[in-house]
């Protein structure tokens, strides 16, 4: 085990933690609005895999998204400005929790349609190959988008045209509230995808290190002209599926087993028994990310709302036609 | 130069790709087999498969691929077979391609052109008969063309190509055989405004696309008459010309409004309220409306072209609208 990376791994989990644990508090304060839903348990997948990527590849999430955002560079304060509304958010406040964007980063949404951000995926990798330029693109999808067309012609047209893209199937076991088993003939999303003749692996998604590297060696042979490939991580969100969900569809003893395989708890304890984690280290690793979410807190607590005579931009474009 | 409709619509595709690298073509045959209208045909050999894209049967999937290669530089154009196919897109046209630029809060925009065949009469039935561009004019975020002419259909597409936004092309089926003259050094037409194609003192037919040729005929019909019609050509659905419907409407104080598609919750519809919300008292009649009858298109000719606006039923319609202040 290297120490330092993975003290780092452990890092930017607790980092997602930490902050969404304040967002649920916030939603609770009516601080954020709409719909809310938080990726509490999931940790180790955008962890893993954004690990791996560099500063010119483009990322592609869900509505669950702000631990993606956060872990691919987008500022903390700006992500919960963005969820109150002002216009200091990521997006002036147009788009909320489920719609966080940012053009520096190259992180495309935020897509509130189910399986919506995959045709955008093969569509951004189609553009890096046409252009030449060596680029991945990963897309970050749950297991309930595999129901849809879109899913399927998503990943047949990436396989046709042999595109960068990193499918990241999130398989958090639940659509909302409907069990894998019950909207799913074949449950094996890896097989699924592999039907489409590309490289299809299931990994542990409880395990960080896993996540990252199988993400590696994917992201790897993408670069290397290998074509799309496929994730299926194996996941579990401890939470609600949104703020609005009273959990009826699952029992309290399956989260309670799926908890004791926390993804934070399990990197914690594999680096103490390796002795790479002292009590003051991991001291200080939370005090810095408690530092964090409270200026993130203070930032969005000093945001503007835009003047509403500005309702009607950005609908039509201000940039640049060229 | 002699040509036709289609062929201008080839030669504005074949001058989009040799201008500018980013432009590529993208859709359902539109390769080796030249285009289900023929509208691509040779282009593949003269460009390749790369830029002569062909694509599955994935509506959804290639027009989001569309918007993602858009997001990514490029300059896409995106033929969908037919509207009616376009509905199994309608996820990604109004919930990405609308949106993005507005949700991002301006950070990203999407410059991809949709271009798709249009319209009734030619006994296809319902499934194959639909007029939805005044559905989608409905959405605010995309713009909205429909090239009536050879000079527009040559015209239109560098314009909408220059164009931040998803721009929305759509090409009547009647229109592609449609054959005239087009000055050798035809080149990019404006895509904002409205165009007169028939000046006229006492009754303005408003329409666009497919239905211009008949309405222009009808005008004609009126003449013999010794009842002077303007023609008012909208081109652009979205956004509307307002002060092109209202300065003919003032002019001629009388309005008729001729669109294919539905009547109820119509393109037609949001023009007549236009017109009576700024034109009202400009007004010496009614507006009349002539759409399309409320059922879905039949196959049989004779209830199909009941089904259609006509010459006849325009005539009438513009008669009805003079003789009401007479």
């Amino acid at each position: 085990m290297n120490g330092e990376h993975s003290r780092w791994l452990l890092t930017e989990m607790l980092r997602v933690r930490r902050f969404e644990e304040k967002c649920v508090e916030l939603y609770s304060a009516a601080k954020i609005r709409g719909f809310m839903h938080v990726y509490i348990g999931e940790e180790a997948v955008a962890a893993g895999v954004l690990s791996t990527l560099g500063p010119d590849d483009a990322v592609l999430a869900t509505y669950r998204e702000h631990g993606h955002a956060l872990l691919r560079g987008v500022p903390a304060g700006a992500i919960l400005a963005e969820m109150y509304g002002f216009e200091q958010g990521c997006c002036r406040g147009r788009g909320g929790s489920m719609h966080l964007f940012d053009a520096a980063t190259r992180f495309y949404g935020g897509n509130a349609i189910v399986a919506g951000g995959l045709p955008l995926a093969v569509g951004l990798a189609l553009a890096d190959k046409m252009s030449g330029r060596n680029r991945v693109t990963a897309c970050f999808f749950g297991e309930g988008a595999v129901a849809e067309g879109e899913f399927h012609e998503s990943v047949n047209l990436a396989a046709l045209w042999q595109l960068p893209v990193l499918f990241c199937c999130e398989n958090n076991l639940y659509a909302m509230g409907t069990a894998v088993g019950r909207s799913e003939s074949q449950t094996d999303i890896a097989l699924k995808a592999s039907a489409y003749e590309i490289p299809a692996w299931s990994v542990d998604g409880m395990d960080v290190l896993a996540v990252e590297e199988a993400a590696r060696r994917a992201v790897d042979a993408i670069r290397g002209g290998g074509g799309p490939h496929f994730l299926e991580l194996r996941t579990y969100r401890f939470r609600a599926h949104s703020m609005y969900d009273p959990e009826r569809y699952r029992d309290k003893a399956e989260v309670a087993h799926w908890v004791e395989r926390d993804p934070i708890d399990l990197l914690r304890a594999a680096l103490e028994a390796a002795g790479e984690l002292s009590a003051e280290s991991w001291t200080s690793i939370q005090g810095d990310v408690d530092a964090e979410v409270q200026a993130a807190v203070d930032f969005a607590e000093a945001g503007t709302i835009e003047p509403v005579e500005e309702l009607g931009r950005f609908v039509y474009s201000e940039a640049d036609p060229t | 130069m002699k040509t036709t409709y289609r062929d201008a619509t080839r030669a504005a595709i074949r001058d989009a790709m040799q201008r500018d690298d980013r432009v590529f073509l993208m859709g359902e045959d539109v390769g080796s087999y030249g285009g289900c209208y023929a509208v691509s045909l040779g282009l593949l050999e003269e460009f390749g498969p790369e830029r002569i894209r062909d694509t599955p049967l994935s509506e959804s999937g290639f027009v989001g691929a569309g918007i993602g290669a858009a997001l990514g530089g490029m300059r896409p154009i995106v033929e969908i077979m037919t509207v009616n196919f376009s509905l199994l897109a309608l996820d990604q046209i109004m919930n990405n391609a609308a949106t993005l630029s507005h949700m991002s809060g301006g950070q990203f925009n999407v410059p991809l052109v949709i271009r798709m065949t249009t319209g009734a009469g030619r006994q296809l039935a319902a499934q194959h008969s639909h007029s939805l561009e005044g559905w989608y004019a409905h959405i605010p975020g995309l713009r909205i063309l429909t090239p009536a002419t050879i000079a527009d259909a040559r015209g239109m597409l560098w314009t909408a190509l220059q164009n931040p936004d998803p721009v929305l092309i759509f090409e009547h089926g009647s229109l592609y055989n449609q054959a005239g003259d087009l000055p050798d050094d035809a080149g990019a037409v404006d895509i904002d405004t409205a165009l007169i194609r028939r000046e006229g003192a006492d009754v303005s037919l408003i329409t666009y696309g497919g239905t211009l040729g008949l309405v222009l005929e009808a005008a004609e019909r009126l003449a013999e008459d010794g009842i002077d019609a303007e023609v008012l050509d909208l081109r652009t659905l979205r956004p509307l010309d307002d002060a092109a419907i209202l300065a003919t409407v003032a002019k001629t104080h009388r309005a008729v409004i001729v669109d294919e598609g539905w009547r109820s919750g119509s393109l037609s519809a949001e023009i007549s309220a236009r017109i009576t919300e700024h034109a009202f008292y400009d007004l010496d009649a009614p507006v009349g409306r002539v759409c399309s009858a409320e059922v879905p298109v039949p196959y049989a000719r004779h209830l199909e072209q009941a089904a259609l606006p006509s010459v006849d039923r325009v005539v009438a319609a513009a008669r009805e609208a003079v003789g009401t202040h007479g």
